[in-house]
């Protein structure tokens, strides 16, 4: 095998030098050498979003990205939004809302959903805005929309509207 | 007390009890947990030197493996083993299995069927030298019964008989007489299935993502040969199940078996497309019936014969009918249920197993009743409820499908529904309103919880209940706050763990009512227990955050009353009630569609639920639920469909981006109303299920409404743009 590429990545402000595999995934690196197992694997296709992290405030699915790609970055987790006595916004919102239920998904549309509320607050347009230029509305269908890469099998999709909203209308930072 | 459930418990207890939790929409107390990432599933638990296993699947479709070629992979960097031995399954347990299902994996019964365990030091190793791994086989793939043929069905088992239906039919004013076809389904849980094994001497324990640890443990046990009491199972947290995890499956006993080889633990997961491939799906049904009405629509024939799929030798089929037979009148029927065999991965319990594909066929042929009537579907609905179940002369429990069809019916605005297709147009959109009745069985099952009452008034609660997203965490802690007044903050519960007494598990909707009235029945102890203290009888007895009391008496603190910890097992049977009283779970959909007049797509623009399923435990999660069954209900209707390649019998589409779920955009609002209602036949709490119901005919009201938007209806479920397309009515003509 050829040399061993590195990689420096900050973990949600820990950093770690990843020498190993380059074949490992950012998602099994946060979840087998990081031990962050928040994240979670859902598909490894990036079909489900359960693997949703954010790389310097955006999000991705971790399952399709390579650790040793991910030199300098930084990376947040749903531990670095919040553990059980720090709960962010969002997570309340989600608890009180009952926006989950088997809970696997879950930590991935957090995720998703923070970084969701950054991108509608800056302008970015979906598929389903009717101006594209920097104007997005804050309705539900463009929550749907923005979410719809994140499954949810137990199909709580409208408490997490619920939770989503609540939030973005509170203007809390999530 | 005897353990069975014999006579209705008609004290409805949980109504004088002052804690005043009992219902409350209370937050889950896994909540923060989950939210956070912080509860663990089966393969996050961080054991010392475990080694990582991947599953090898045969690429033939009958047949048996000749020789693998394990030296190709020894070799490569980091792999320990390649197992492929007699003990590792080749099919899934049935739920409630309690032994061994089919194992020797060299086997092959269908397509991608596992067939071996590569075993390295890391997933990435291992994954590439399965891969690599070359298996010869005595391929037998031309002998496979590809496609399911239910011309060769085996005759019904135990068909359902009164009166004569070819008469009844003949003589009907009104007849209906369609087949409706569903397909396969899969759970898709969204954690795939894993299993970390490690053994001790020869004690086993299994960290696994399974829905009822008392079988699961007696599976393994038997599949690796040692005694029941030598496995340990923990599956504290499930990440869906959905029935997929009711039995063990390959990883489970291939975790085990090379666990036991190397001497150090393995984690084993399956891939999204192992778990779709090899796992258990749901058979796809072809449905035949018949309904014959008179003038004002009263049924006197009902007709409902099905068939449906599976391996040779397993005992499950799809149990189709499981709802027709109770639910609405008509003497004169036929019911019968008929499977025929067929070489592709095992049919067994998905979602509501029966009613789900089931109800929406005979809500869909109702409407199509209606239709022919001229009659309001709702009206047709409540002049067809039967007060007896027909043939049997039985009577039901509690029954809040017409009070459900009313709520709903107001709720969602169901006046305002054009009686005819075509009416409503919107742009591109054909709008339209469908209904359909839901209900599903009711069950209780075996249980047994621990309760502790501790020394300084906090609350315990241990079972091997699992909680797999239903809110069994959340309900067993409020019945046990309730019944031994404690606020739910002092109250914890422990779920999940083999060492725990033997809940009922989580299937068949019985999880709340069967192990909750296990907790409830050792919480009843406990009082009995305080209640000798204050020389009153149980029920007199008053507690409310940590005090105790008799009427007009003064409160004490509840600990006064204890020397030390009470701990009391609380266990429940099924018994004489569940042959004597016909028990279910009733509700009604209600959905409006917008049908795209030139594409065909069907978006459901909102969906009203109402629900009757006994006491409820906790508001907000028993909402949750209802609300899951809608959407599984709208996936059923619109995309959910596992398809086959006919050629070598192979699930093409075998992973989240084939097989579609809905998805956010896919659900619309969505209102659940809970019907008040206490049923003591089904349980001491006068709880039943609600797990399933919401999927219960859900995708016939959506079936329904296309209908009404466009006049076209679909008897093939999914109800996809290119069915609808080849008979929508002309896009430019406009409303009729
Ligand atoms: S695990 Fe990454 S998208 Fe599913
Ligand atoms: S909470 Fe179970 S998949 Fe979303």
């Amino acid at each position: 095998m050829a040399q061993t590429p590195a990689a420096r990545i900050a973990v949600n402000g820990v950093s770690h030098d990843y020498k190993g595999d380059p074949r490992r995934s950012l998602l099994d690196f946060l979840r087998r050498d990081f031990g962050l197992t928040g994240t979670k694997k859902g598909c490894d296709h990036g079909q489900c979003g359960a693997c949703t992290v954010m790389v310097n405030g955006r999000r991705i699915n971790s399952c399709l990205t390579l650790a040793v790609m991910h030199d300098g970055d930084e990376v947040t987790t749903i531990e670095g939004l919040g553990m059980p006595d720090s709960l962010s916004a969002l997570q309340k919102a989600f608890v009180s809302h009952d926006g989950f239920q088997c809970g696997y998904c879950t930590p991935g549309q957090i995720c998703s959903a923070a970084a969701m509320i950054e991108e509608i607050r800056e302008g970015w347009p979906s598929f389903v805005s009717v101006d594209v230029a920097g104007h997005a509305r804050l309705d539900d269908e463009e929550i749907r929309e923005r979410m719809s890469g994140n499954l949810c099998r137990c199909g709580a999709y409208a408490n997490i509207l619920a939770a989503i909203k609540e939030v973005m209308e509170s203007g809390a930072t999530s | 007390m005897k353990d069975s459930y014999d006579n209705p418990d008609e004290r409805n207890l949980l109504d004088h009890t002052r804690q005043g939790v009992i219902g409350q929409p209370l937050d889950r107390p896994d909540g923060p947990l989950k939210v956070s990432g912080q509860a663990p599933y089966a393969a996050e638990y961080d054991r010392p030197d475990c080694a990582e296993g991947v599953l090898v699947g045969a690429t033939i479709s009958k047949g048996r493996v000749r020789a693998i070629n394990r030296d190709a992979v020894l070799g490569m960097p980091g792999v320990l083993a390649v197992f492929s031995a007699p003990e590792m399954l080749r099919r899934a347990a049935q739920g409630g299995a309690g032994e061994a299902p089919m194992q020797d994996v060299r086997q092959v019964e269908f397509p991608l069927q596992p067939v071996a365990l590569v075993v390295a030091e890391t997933f990435e190793q291992a994954t590439h030298a399965a891969k690599a791994l070359k298996i010869d086989y005595d391929d037998q793939t031309g002998k496979a019964v590809l496609m399911p043929s239910p011309d060769k069905a085996e005759p019904a088992k135990d068909p359902v008989e009164s009166g004569d239906l070819d008469a009844a039919l003949k003589d009907a004013a009104h007849v209906v007489d369609v087949t409706y076809t569903t397909p396969g389904h899969a759970s898709a849980a969204m954690e795939p299935h894993a299993a970390i094994a490690e053994w001790d001497g020869d004690r086993l324990t299994l960290h696994g993502s399974l829905q009822m640890v008392k079988y699961n443990v007696k599976e393994l046990a038997d599949s690796v040969d040692i005694p029941p009491e030598n496995v340990r199972i923990v599956s504290a947290y499930v990440g869906g199940g959905f029935g997929s995890k009711l039995g063990i499956s390959h990883e489970a006993v291939a975790a085990a078996v090379a666990s036991r080889q190397l001497g150090r633990p393995v984690r084993v997961v399956m891939t999204r497309q192992q778990v779709f491939q090899a796992v258990m799906r749901r058979s796809e049904t072809v449905q035949h019936i018949r309904l014959g009405a008179d003038a004002d629509g009263r049924l006197s024939a009902l007709g409902h014969e099905a068939f449906v799929s599976n391996l040779p030798e397993e005992s499950f089929s799809e149990p189709v009918l499981q709802a027709t037979e109770f639910l609405y009148g008509g003497e004169n029927r036929r019911l019968a249920l008929n499977i025929s065999r067929i070489n592709r991965l095992t049919a067994g319990s998905v979602r509501a197993p029966g009613e789900a594909v089931g109800m929406p066929a005979l809500e869909a042929a109702m409407d199509e009743l209606a239709v022919a009537l001229h009659l309001d579907p709702v009206e047709l609905r409540k002049r067809n409820v039967p007060d007896e179940v027909p043939g049997q002369g039985k009577p039901y429990s509690s029954r809040k499908l017409v009070e459900a069809l009313d709520a709903g019916a107001r709720a969602f605005g169901w006046d305002r529904r054009m009686p005819l297709p075509c009416q409503r147009r919107e742009g591109e959109w054909w709008i339209g309103m469908g209904m359909a009745s839901a209900a599903r069985v009711n069950i209780l099952a075996k249980a047994e919880a621990r309760v502790t009452l501790r020394a300084d008034g906090t609350v315990l609660v241990e079972t091997d209940q699992t909680d797999i997203g239903t809110g069994s965490y959340a309900i067993l802690g409020q019945i046990a706050a309730e019944m031994l007044g404690q606020p739910i903050d002092r109250t914890t519960v422990h779920l999940g763990d083999s060492l725990f007494p033997q809940g009922a598990g989580s299937g068949g909707s019985w999880a709340a009512s069967s192990t909750g009235s296990a907790v409830f029945r050792a919480c009843e102890e406990i009082r009995a227990e305080l209640a000798r203290g204050l020389n009153c009888a149980p029920d007199d007895l008053q507690l409310r955050d940590g005090m105790v009391w008799v009427e007009g008496g003064e409160p004490r603190p509840v600990t006064d009353l204890m020397d030390g910890d009470i701990a009391r097992v609380g266990r429940i049977e099924p018994g004489e009630l569940m042959e004597k009283v016909k028990q279910a779970t009733y509700g009604a959909f209600f959905c409006e569609v917008a049908v795209n007049a030139f594409t065909g797509e069907t978006r459901v623009r909102r969906m009203t639920g109402a629900f009757g399923f006994g006491r409820v435990l906790n508001a907000k999660t028993a909402r949750s639920q209802c609300l899951g069954g809608m959407v599984w209900g709208i996936g059923m209707a619109l995309t959910e469909e596992l398809q086959f390649d006919d050629r070598d019998g192979h699930l093409t589409n075998h992973d989240l981006a084939e097989y579609h779920v809905p998805v956010h955009r896919d659900i619309p609002e969505m209102e659940v109303l809970l019907i008040e209602e206490r049923d003591a036949a089904a349980s001491p709490l006068q709880a039943k299920g609600v797990g399933e119901l919401g999927i219960c005919g859900a995708a016939g009201a959506v079936a329904n409404a296309i209908y009404n938007a466009c006049g076209v209806r679909l008897r093939d479920f999914p109800m996809t743009p290119d069915k609808l397309l080849a008979e929508l009515p002309d896009p430019f003509a406009g409303p009729t």
